[in-house]
């Protein structure tokens, strides 16, 4: 009797000695790999803001609702109500408990809003429902909502940078999640923290050079007028002469950043940097400049144009046959047997000369990914007519952003200053934008006196003009090639680009229009009055003093008068 | 009796002279202080398993005044009395039983409680005393060891209340009525043989029984089987159980310093589990020191069955002391893995009221048969 009970006791103490003298260090550890958790911190993304500090792209704080699987699923009458609160279809989140039982990590709902999180509480507390926790995490916000979208891009749930600047400066934005070493009871709820492992890293922050406000009207008047001309598409892309940075990079149409699967690619392109374009007659103050350059031509020079020119077995046509013209007038009334006359007075290799330094056919490395950098071909595997096409900018393609920057070099009195989506820090001479001179100081002034006759009663962009300032640009008006109808298909695109004040530019501001359905089509009518109504604004922005007394006076006058 | 001969407790005057000061109080000394020091020993581990909650100490140590009140009203009744009682008191047990299986009232997904207003009673913790004292009343007045005819019957005088308890379903209560009437045989003298072969049958129907219940009450049976009915399956208690009791080590990890068992990992830490909580918390010596006191009442208790007078009160005595082992056995062997999760709680030191009462009163009647005794005069 007494043995049996010994015995019984034996195996009992036996049995104890096994688990706490042979095993105990595989059971503590064992022990600890249920209480021990590595837990991260987590850390904010890096803020994106405009030249001036307004934010653009901010990270805050949101909760993350995560459940146990296990647990809930013991809990059916609570499933419909918490999924319910969370703005869920509650036979999904049943499903989904169903399929992850065994599991003790789910995420239910990812950022929620402040209400869904309150609404989930509540639910927690009616129902005494074990199993649902919150966790923070950051969410992406962009308060410019789809004006800035093409530039910044978005980010994806793990916070990582996707398109845009998000994407190409992720490494310097992105945050590192701190650890941290925690004690988590069997409910999984952290207990106590013991150490950390890692401190969490928050982001950089990124200030550009856009401005906000400059970039709000650009996109509503780039908007607008998309609208009004019924166009498939349009840009805008305005430049800070002396630095280069970019103080607006607008498209149509658009894309709300802050919803990950509002639109397709199409609305997503940043098309001032993706898309090519003809640029047309907007390089014509370029040949112009070769020629000067070169000492072949004087603003007075006068050209015969006669309406048709003959390269080789085809013929350059103008509009109107407007007879004898000027250099001058070649701009003014853009003539292309003018401006092909022009051209053929240089070698193939001039006019590519300068394409090439003024940046045709080369990237921007503004750090929008998908960047086109168009095409130049060498002008050595040019022909007769490619010479003459080229002159009035068939034949080649650029970006928005090539065009606005190649027009900042003759604003910029020759000098060319590669464009930039970050602040330059004019503190830091690293900052500053290094410096390449194409064109002379002369050469450029007189290109933009021609320039400054587009934008009058006799040119063909007097819709671009600005009371108080003088300005200057030139008109685009490009045939769209499309596939085998090639320039056939009667789509155009509308192209102005142009600077203010003439005389000593402050701003260079390039819109394209893309096939515009309405009857005016061409670039002094559809993009010139955009280019008017930004720059006018833009100048009022940046407090640039005017620099046309006479239409200052006439319009004191006129406001004097009762 | 093995232990007739023994001498761990001299007791020589027990039966001559004139009666001490707790023969007269009718208790045992070496007994009641083992049950107190195991009740604070388990006062002190249960402070710890509430996360020191006092409110849940204070209802333990309220139930514990209850469980000893009536272990000392117990003694005082004189084992003749408690003999013919007997037959009275397995008649209303069983009576209840079925009363309870009727109109009981449902608490924990069983019917186990029969609601007299003021009192929830459980009539099955009354069969852990009624069967044991039922058998010894039969069995005492006849031959011993007892005649085919008499075990088969003490068979099913013990299978009803068994079959009902389990119908209930409490299949933790059952298996210690089923032991409770083995262990009254085996106190009466019976062979192994007939024992294992009486086993054997228990272990036969216990299957029909499973067989003829409802599957909701089979889902009983399981929800009652594994309380929270954890969807890692009842493994997660023993493996939690475990790791409580290994990561104790030889000193443990020190009262109130328990990680297992404060962080919520070891289920049912307060109650049927908290032998883990021993474990981790006093490690390999708490253990040893539980198990030397666990079975220091056992011996006094089965040294009481030798000395008693009578053959009902040795068969009683014995029976009931070999019940506490059966408790202590089944649920330390749960506890450790030797043995599938039952939900038995460890004596005296669970949390909870009825089988602690049930169990000081058993107490008391075994105080009451070594206390109450014929004197030879000289």
């Amino acid at each position: 009797m007494v043995g049996i009970l010994s015995s019984a006791f034996v195996v009992l103490s036996a049995a104890v000695f096994y688990r706490q003298i042979v095993e105990t260090d595989y059971l503590r550890g064992e022990g600890e790999r249920r209480y021990l958790r590595v837990g991260e911190i987590a850390a904010r993304r890096g803020m994106i803001t405009d030249r001036n500090g307004e934010p653009l792209a901010v990270s805050t704080p949101v909760e993350t609702v995560w459940g146990e699987p296990r647990k809930l699923v013991h809990k059916p009458d609570a499933i419909p109500p918490l999924a319910i609160a969370l703005g869920l279809e509650p036979k999904a989140l049943q499903e989904r408990l169903a399929a992850t039982s065994e599991r003790g990590f789910l995420y239910l709902k990812r950022r929620v809003s402040f209400e869904e999180a309150r609404a989930v509480r509540q639910v927690v507390a009616d129902h005494h429902l074990d199993g649902v926790d919150f966790e923070t995490e950051y969410r992406r916000f962009y308060p410019g909502v789809e004006v800035f979208g093409h530039v910044l891009g978005f980010t994806n749930i793990d916070d990582r940078g996707q398109e845009g600047i998000e994407l190409t400066y992720d490494s310097w934005l992105k945050s590192e999640p701190g650890l941290r070493r925690v004690i988590r009871d069997g409910r999984q709820q952290i207990v106590q923290e013991i150490e950390q492992v890692r401190a969490p890293r928050q982001g950089a922050d990124l200030a550009l050079s856009l401005d906000r406000r400059l970039q709000f009207l650009a996109y509503r008047e780039l908007k607008a007028a998309v609208a009004e001309h019924k166009a498939a598409g349009g840009t805008l892309v305005a430049l800070d002469v002396e630095t280069g940075e970019i103080l607006a990079m607008v498209n149509q149409p658009g894309y709300n950043p802050n919803s990950q699967r509002d639109g397709s690619s199409e609305r997503r392109r940043n098309r001032a940097v993706t898309d090519v374009m003809e640029p047309g007659s907007t390089v014509k103050p370029f040949v112009v400049a070769a020629a000067l350059e070169r000492g072949l031509v004087k603003p007075t020079t006068v050209i015969a144009t006669r309406g048709s020119l003959a390269v080789g077995r085809d013929t350059v046509k103008d509009v109107h046959n407007y007879g004898s013209l000027s250099v001058t007038g070649v701009i003014t009334k853009s003539s292309n047997v003018g401006v092909v006359k022009i051209a053929q007075m240089m070698s193939y290799g001039d006019l590519w000369g300068l394409y090439d330094q003024l940046g045709f056919g080369h990237a921007t490395d503004v750090g929008v990914p998908g960047e086109s950098r168009g095409v130049l071909r060498h002008h050595s595997k040019w022909r007769v007519f490619e010479h003459a096409t080229q002159a009035f900018g068939y034949g080649l393609s650029v970006t928005a952003l090539q065009l606005a920057q190649a027009y900042g070099v003759l604003a910029a009195d020759g000098v060319k200053r590669p464009a930039t989506l970050l602040k330059r820090d004019p503190a830091a001479p690293a900052g500053a934008a290094e410096e390449t001179r194409v064109l002379s100081a002369d050469t450029a002034r007189k290109v933009r006196a021609m320039m400054e006759t587009v934008v009058s009663d006799q040119g063909t962009a007097k819709r671009a003009a600005i009371t108080g300032y003088r300005v200057a640009g030139k008109t685009g008006t490009a045939k769209k090639s499309e596939g085998r109808a090639g320039y056939g298909g009667g789509k155009y695109q509308a192209v102005f680009a142009g600077f203010a004040p003439a005389g000593s530019p402050r701003l260079v501001i390039a819109v394209m229009i893309d096939e515009p359905k309405g009857k005016a089509y061409y670039g002094g009518l559809v993009a010139a009055p955009v280019f008017q109504k930004v720059m006018e604004g833009a100048l009022r922005l940046f407090n640039v003093p005017p620099d046309d007394p006479q239409a200052s006076m006439l319009l004191a006058r006129r406001e004097v008068k009762p | 009796m093995a232990i007739r001969s023994s001498g761990v407790f001299p007791d020589d005057s027990l039966d001559q002279g004139q009666p001490g000061f707790w023969q007269r109080v009718h208790l045992d000394a070496p007994l009641l202080v083992a049950l107190l020091a195991l009740c604070g020993f388990g006062l002190m581990v249960l402070f710890s398993a509430s996360d020191q909650d006092p409110a849940v100490v204070e209802r333990q140590l309220i139930r514990l005044g209850v469980a000893f009140g009536l272990m000392v009203a117990v003694a005082q009744i004189p084992p003749a009395r408690l003999r013919s009682w007997s037959p009275l008191l397995y008649g209303v047990g069983v009576a209840m039983l079925i009363a309870v299986l009727l109109i009981g009232d449902i608490g924990k997904g069983a019917q186990r409680w029969l609601d007299f207003g003021v009192v929830r009673f459980q009539p099955s913790e009354l069969l852990k005393l009624a069967v044991p004292m039922m058998l010894a009343w039969m069995l005492s007045a006849r031959a011993l060891p007892p005649k085919l005819p008499w075990v088969m019957l003490s068979a099913v005088l013990t299978l009803i209340p068994v079959v009902l308890i389990a119908k209930q379903p409490d299949l933790g209560t059952s298996l210690l009525v089923a032991s409770a009437g083995i262990t009254v045989l085996f106190m009466a003298g019976m062979g192994w043989g007939t024992i294992f072969v009486l086993a054997t049958v228990v272990a036969a129907v216990t299957p029909l029984v499973w067989i003829g219940l409802h599957d909701y009450q089979r889902d009983r049976v399981l929800t009652f089987l594994n309380p929270e009915s954890d969807p890692l399956g009842s493994g997660y208690h023993i493996i939690q159980s475990q790791i409580a009791i290994g990561s104790g080590g030889i000193d443990g990890k020190g009262w109130l310093n328990g990680t297992q068992s404060h962080l919520e990992f070891l289920p049912e830490r307060h109650t049927d589990f908290i032998f883990a909580v021993i474990g981790e918390e006093f490690g390999f010596t708490g253990i040893l020191a539980l198990l030397a006191l666990y079975l220091f009442i056992i011996l006094r208790g089965l040294i009481i069955a030798s000395q008693a007078q009578d053959r009902f009160g040795r068969v009683l005595a014995g029976a009931l002391t070999l019940v506490f082992f059966v408790y202590v056995f089944v649920n330390t062997g749960m506890v450790t893995g030797l043995l599938p999760v039952v939900g038995v709680p460890l004596p005296l030191i669970s949390y909870g009221g009825t089988s602690m009462v049930t169990l000081m009163a058993g107490f008391g009647m075994i105080m009451g048969v070594h206390t109450h005794r014929i004197r030879a005069r000289g």
